[in-house]
């Protein structure tokens, strides 16, 4: 498994690697961890012509936790999250998925940045990221803009941002209130037969505010906003718990591969949910 | 002069590390520092590198190669294809199983990826290259993916074949099928069977999987023009048998050539055969007159080489009210894929499948196996197993559960009632094998105790009761397996490949300063050879097993052997070193009685050294006799200390064991985890009893990937969909329970050394322990047979099937 | 394409070799600098085989461009110890029968190298996870882990007896 010859660029800024995208266009894609991009390069499923390494930018990188909000750069590993001390105090939920991620090795060359924004349906951080309402900073040739993670997605692949575009930053408002990232896989390295991400803040033995976002369930991330509204007012009980599958089933569309028919998926998808719900609800 | 305060015996025993011993390994001292010799590690001045361009499709009609884009790319060489290989006769070759099959594609490709071209290049990147510039032009054909319609299909697969002829095995009843083998008296069985008082019957399916050994395959193949001489390097299980077909091929006389396996970094039967990227590294190196490396890429390895299992195999089985078994009735629909490629003996077409009356007195049976060919990869390899004997064991220790099942009975009491008795043996099965020895009652009892049986029957049934309560979602599943190989192939009477016997050898040289180097005709992929042998030396002619270099895999220096693989090292080669060492001490006997001045009779063996009878402070040490040998003209005696041993087995050995598996399941998301893992392994007499906990706990890993997840699986226009590692499931350290061990130790009466084998046992035994652990959590509920793998989807069905959804 | 010139400090040596950017680190390794140690296994960052340690990170070197690792500090199998001086890990794998056929081996020693840098005294548990992304085929993995611990303890009672 050789991949295709290409041209290699490390730039020192953004600028600069925007300045390669715009000169090659759909020739040139950007590199973070690689560990998506290099295998399917290997397949020569992806052949491109030129290489932007972001490894040297330093903007890309690092996590700032200021006051609830929290700053994460692109070229950030999911290593380097796990390990962040302080993200884990105010955004437990990240390092819970970040270690059902992958295995070791990977996890230090894969980037939060490049999990999010190539759109494999597969990877576990946009659905995370849409659980959490989290923004996305994409800086392009006309300047800086701003994308909801949960309006990113567009199709498996396809996303919001543009060829010349890099995404940089993700920030998001730290959670309060009780969290689970639940996810079934067939081992160690494997993407999700399905995963949840479930944030639950209460009140009084009462659900106050949820969110759910479901993956590897259909060819985007889905975040079900009628599912958390099933939970609102109740105590995660068993009916409110049915309900909030029963809507989060409208939502997604998992299709048959080596882990199962839809029927499966679609079954386990509940199970996951409904455990999701009760392990955030039991730290809410 | 002799030392007046010599060392006990047992202290001298202790310091030859010889049989019994935990002996730390010779071979780690080079692993751990990074410093094997595999076959990529195998560089060459000048050395070139070819691949290949493969099929995309599973059968189709080859309607032109062009290659000359290929040629224009920097770097490459030549682009080979069967019209280059057809005027040497190599477009074609014999297959181990008395077919032939196409080395690069002539006319029509069978499998998908299938060898169409070979490319050389100066590196491995320009290969890559000049593959994806090669333009192939298909014609696509109907696709046969299923044995069972590719019987009753008017597709003709192989073209090549009249199909009014007979095969290698006797007359073909359609043109897709191969052979009918039939062993055992069918009447008989089936007379057993109607008239019994209990019958149960299920089809058996043992999916297809592939050993994947962590190296892929490859070569080095090197023409030295000048004189005339052919090297080959290569990942090869079997090297001498591999010199001989690369001669019968290549019309190289066969001293001309010399095959090397380096380290290889593990087999499990994915190495024994001779590949297509073999044949073309050898034509390409003749072709060249340089070094032409290949070395298979990982799908390449999942797609095209060495499958394993693939076996449909319908039972009856019968038994009295009481639980006696009457008879045993096996018909397999065996699925070869493209060509039949399989590796076994000659004249057994499925191998030893035939041991399938298992650990069993079983007083008739019949099996009959019909090959036949899909549009799949060849193979039909021994993946770490003995020829087809882990089909055979998956086979009757599921149909020991079913009929269980039947008789309303615990599967542990059927078995024991059933165990073929110690006194019964040597024992003459119904299908024609003679076991050696076995004490199976002894070991059962040691196993159902040592896991406490009945308390965990107790525990399965309360966990039944709760979960019909809706207070558990988990269910408890306890899988037993009593397995009975048969392994250590074998007896030339029966036994060859390739019209070679399957005997194995072993050479020894005793240095003048009291060291030794032994050859064998084997060759180490992880079994640690060169401690083991070493130690069944160093009991035999009492030198040290530090002192002792083992050496295989040269065939320049080696004897000739048929190689490893169906646990043979120990019975066969093993056998060979015991015997080789014996010829060494009857000759160390004479030199010492006439170094000690008495007659050859008047001395005696003692650990290291010949001690006159009755005067122990007599003696002469082996390292005295070794330098004797050398240094001192003994009357009627040759100067050196040598021997050669070449190893005819008078039968095959017979290892058992007992393994239980206790499980837990969860019936909503089919996700297991393994709570209790026991085995209990005979294996004979035990050499390094850590080398043979390792192969255990290897072996069990192997067969926890098949048995939940691991497969070669298809789609329904022959594309494979499990060719990375991503799909193609290996167990993590996560995934992999933690162990017990145990044994019993029934030596084999006809081996110099009582030794049996070890390595294959656990992935025999596992595979049905662990699916009977999967069967038995649902057997509450009425599940009688479900099919391997038992990855998550499978088994939420089947408890889906069953109704426990709700 | 033309070649890039790539410099690496590999087991504490400086390396400058010329590659192809498409190069992986695995072959820079194998194929230029003769560092036969790490091994190919799937080509896919499934098995670990390949895995050696850059900057401080257990990596896969089959999915990392040379051109990615320039300038960065490579250690492999060969780095750790000496024929003379072997590494505790290396001892520990001998003594507790931690490999077979030797081809997970560098990558696994090397990977356990790292993990126990992070954590010098891991559970069975958390050895079990931290060497999940490395493959073997043999060993069941009983005897690595059995390994890997008694080099901590080793580790750490030799740290001690330093204090």
């Amino acid at each position: 498994m050789i991949p295709a010859a290409f041209e290699y660029h490390r730039p020192a800024d953004v600028q600069a690697a925007i300045r390669v995208l715009q000169d090659h266009g759909d020739e040139a894609r950007v590199l973070a961890g690689g560990h998506s991009l290099i295998p399917m390069m290997k397949l020569r499923m992806a052949e491109l012509g030129h290489l932007v390494d972001l490894q040297d930018i330093a903007e890309l990188k690092g996590i700032s936790v200021e006051g609830a909000t929290v700053s994460i750069g692109a070229m950030t590993t999911q290593q380097e999250l796990i390990a962040h001390e302080e993200l884990a105090r105010v955004a437990p939920i990240l390092r819970e998925a970040a270690l059902q991620i992958a295995d070791p090795q990977v996890r230090y060359m894969g980037t939060v940045g490049g999990n999010v924004a190539n759109g494999d349906p597969g990877n576990d951080m946009p659905g995370l990221m849409q659980c959490l309402g989290a923004t996305y900073t994409l800086v392009g040739p006309g300047g800086t803009r701003e994308v909801a993670a949960r309006d990113f997605y567009e199709a498996a692949y396809m996303t919001d941002r543009e060829d010349e575009e890099i995404l940089t930053r993700i920030t998001f408002t730290a959670p309060t209130g009780g969290y689970a990232y639940e996810k079934q896989k067939r081992k160690i390295g494997d993407y999700a037969t399905a995963a949840a991400a479930v944030l639950i803040a209460a009140e009084g033995g009462k659900v106050t505010r949820a969110s759910i976002a479901m993956t590897n369930l259909s060819d985007v991330p889905v975040h079900s906003g009628a599912a958390a509204e099933a939970l609102i007012g109740t105590n995660c009980d068993e009916e409110a718990t049915t309900a909030a599958i029963a809507a989060m089933l409208d939502d997604i569309e998992p299709t048959e591969d080596n882990r199962g028919p839809v029927e499966f998926k679609r079954h386990v998808a509940g199970v996951i949910l409904a455990r999701a719900i009760q392990r955030a609800w039991s730290r809410a | 002069m002799n030392e007046m305060t010599s060392p006990t015996r047992e202290e001298r025993a202790a310091k030859l590390k010889g049989l019994g011993c935990s002996r730390k390994r010779v071979e780690d001292v080079r692993f751990t520092q990074g410093k094997g010799n595999y076959v990529d590690d195998v560089k060459l001045p000048g050395m070139l590198h070819g691949d290949f361009v493969r099929s995309p499709y599973a059968h189709a009609r080859v309607k032109s190669i062009n290659t000359e884009a290929a040629m224009a790319v920097p770097g490459v060489l030549a682009v080979l294809t069967a019209k280059d290989l057809e005027p040497l006769s190599l477009h074609w070759m014999p297959t181990l199983a008395g077919d032939k099959q196409m080395v690069l594609a002539d006319g029509k490709v069978l499998f998908q990826g299938q060898e169409v071209a070979f490319v050389v290049a100066e590196n491995r990147y320009a290969a890559a290259d000049g593959i994806a510039a090669v333009e192939v032009e298909y014609e696509e054909l109907p696709v046969l993916t299923n044995p069972f319609e590719a019987l009753q299909s008017d597709v003709v697969l192989r073209e090549d074949l009249d199909p009014a002829a007979a095969g290698a095995h006797g007359p073909r009843k359609h043109h897709n099928h191969i052979f009918l083998w039939e062993e055992g008296d069918e009447e008989a069985t089936n007379q057993a069977i109607d008239s019994a008082e209990v019958v149960a019957e299920e089809m058996v399916y043992y999916h297809r999987t592939h050993p994947c050994p962590l190296e892929t395959c490859g070569t080095v193949a090197s023409m030295d023009k000048v004189n005339g001489k052919l090297t080959v390097w290569g990942t090869f299980q079997a090297p001498h048998v591999v010199r001989t077909v690369a001669s019968l091929l290549s019309g190289i006389e066969e001293h001309n050539i010399r095959v090397i396996s380096p380290d290889i970094g593990g087999g499990f039967g994915n190495k024994v055969g001779v590949y297509p990227g073999y044949v073309c590294a050898i034509v390409a190196s003749i072709v060249t007159g340089k070094p032409v490396k290949w070395i298979e890429n990982r799908m390449d390895n999942l797609m095209a080489t060495a499958f394993a299992r693939d076996y449909w195999m319908k039972g009856r089985i019968s038994a009295t009210r009481e639980g006696k078994i009457t008879g045993l009735h096996c018909h397999v629909t065996a699925d070869h894929g493209a060509f039949d490629a399989c590796a076994d003996p000659t004249k057994f077409p499925a191998g030893f499948f035939h041991i399938c009356t298992g650990s069993y007195d079983i007083p008739v049976a019949y099996v009959g196996v019909d090959g036949v060919y899909t549009n799949k990869a060849p193979g039909g390899v021994a993946y770490r197993c003995s020829f087809r004997v882990t089909e055979a064991a998956y086979f009757i220790e599921r149909m020991i559960e079913v009929l269980a099942i039947e008789l309303g009975m615990d599967a542990a009491e059927l078995r024991r009632i059933n165990f073929i008795r110690k006194d019964q043996f040597p024992y003459q099965s119904a299908l024609g094998w003679e076991y050696d020895s076995g004490d199976y009652h002894t070991a059962w009892d040691k196993a159902l105790k040592a896991v406490g049986y009945d308390d965990l029957r107790k525990e399965q049934a309360e966990r039944v009761e709760a979960f019909k309560r809706g207070e558990t979602r988990k269910l408890l599943g306890i899988g037993l397996t009593h397995f009975t190989e048969i392994v250590g192939a074998g007896p030339v009477k029966n036994c060859d490949i390739l019209g070679m016997g399957m005997f194995d050898s072993c050479e020894i040289r005793i240095h003048p300063t009291g060291s030794a180097i032994a050859r064998l005709g084997t060759i180490s992929q992880g079994q640690g050879h060169a401690t083991t042998f070493a130690q069944i030396l160093a009991s035999e002619i009492g030198i040290p097993a530090d002192s002792i270099t083992i050496e295989e895999g040269d065939t320049d220096t080696a004897p000739y052997g048929l190689g490893t693989y169906g646990s043979r090292s120990t019975p066969v080669a093993g056998a060979a070193t015991a015997m080789a060492g014996r010829k060494i001490r009857a000759k160390a006997q004479m030199i010492a009685a006439y170094l000690l001045e008495v007659h050859d009779d008047d001395v005696e063996w003692d650990v290291d050294r010949f001690v006159v009878k009755g005067a122990p402070e007599r003696f002469k040490t082996m390292a005295e006799i070794a330098y004797a040998a050398y240094n001192q003209a003994i009357p009627g005696v040759e100067p050196g200390l040598e021997a050669v041993s070449y190893y005819d087995p008078p039968n095959m050995t017979y290892p058992f064991g007992a393994y239980i598996c206790v499980m837990e399941i969860d019936v909503d998301t089919g996700e297991h985890q393994i709570r209790q893992f026991y085995a209990l392994d005979d294996c004979g007499t035990r050499i390094n009893p850590m080398v043979i906990e390792g192969q255990v706990h290897g072996g069990l890993t192997e067969a926890l990937a098949i048995a939940m997840g691991q497969e070669i699986a298809y789609d329904e226009i022959g594309n494979v969909k499990t060719g990375t590692l991503m799909d193609f499931f290996l167990p993590t350290a996560w995934e992999t329970p933690h162990y017990t061990t145990d044994h019993t130790e029934t030596p084999s009466p006809h081996h110099p050394i009582g030794a049996k084998g070890v390595g294959e046992s656990p992935n025999v035994g596992g595979v049905p322990a662990f699916s009977n652990a999967v069967h038995d959590a649902f057997r509450a509920f009425g599940l009688r047979q479900s099919h391997m793998p038992h990855d998550h989807w499978r088994i939420w069905k089947t408890a889906h099937d069953l109704g426990l959804h709700g | 394409m033309t070649k890039m010139h790539i410099k690496l400090t590999v087991n504490g040596e400086p390396k400058e070799v010329l590659a192809e950017p498409r190069e992986l680190l695995i072959h820079t390794l194998r194929e230029q600098l003769n560092i036969t140690g790490p091994h190919i296994g799937c080509e896919t960052s499934h098995c670990g085989a390949c895995t050696v340690e850059m900057n401080g990170k257990s990596v896969k070197s089959c999915t990392v461009f040379a051109a990615q690792a320039n300038g960065a500090e490579i250690t492999t199998i060969e780095g750790l110890g000496t024929p003379d001086a072997l590494h505790v890990l290396q001892r520990a794998f001998r003594e507790h029968h931690g490999l077979q056929c030797g081809f997970c081996t560098p990558g696994m020693i090397t990977r356990a190298h790292r993990l126990l840098q992070e954590n010098p005294n891991p559970t069975e548990e958390e050895v079990r996870f931290g060497i999940s992304g490395n493959l073997c085929r043999c060993t069941g993995y009983q005897n690595i882990v059995k390994s890997i611990l008694a080099a901590a303890a080793e580790m750490n009672a030799m740290k001690e007896a330093a204090e």
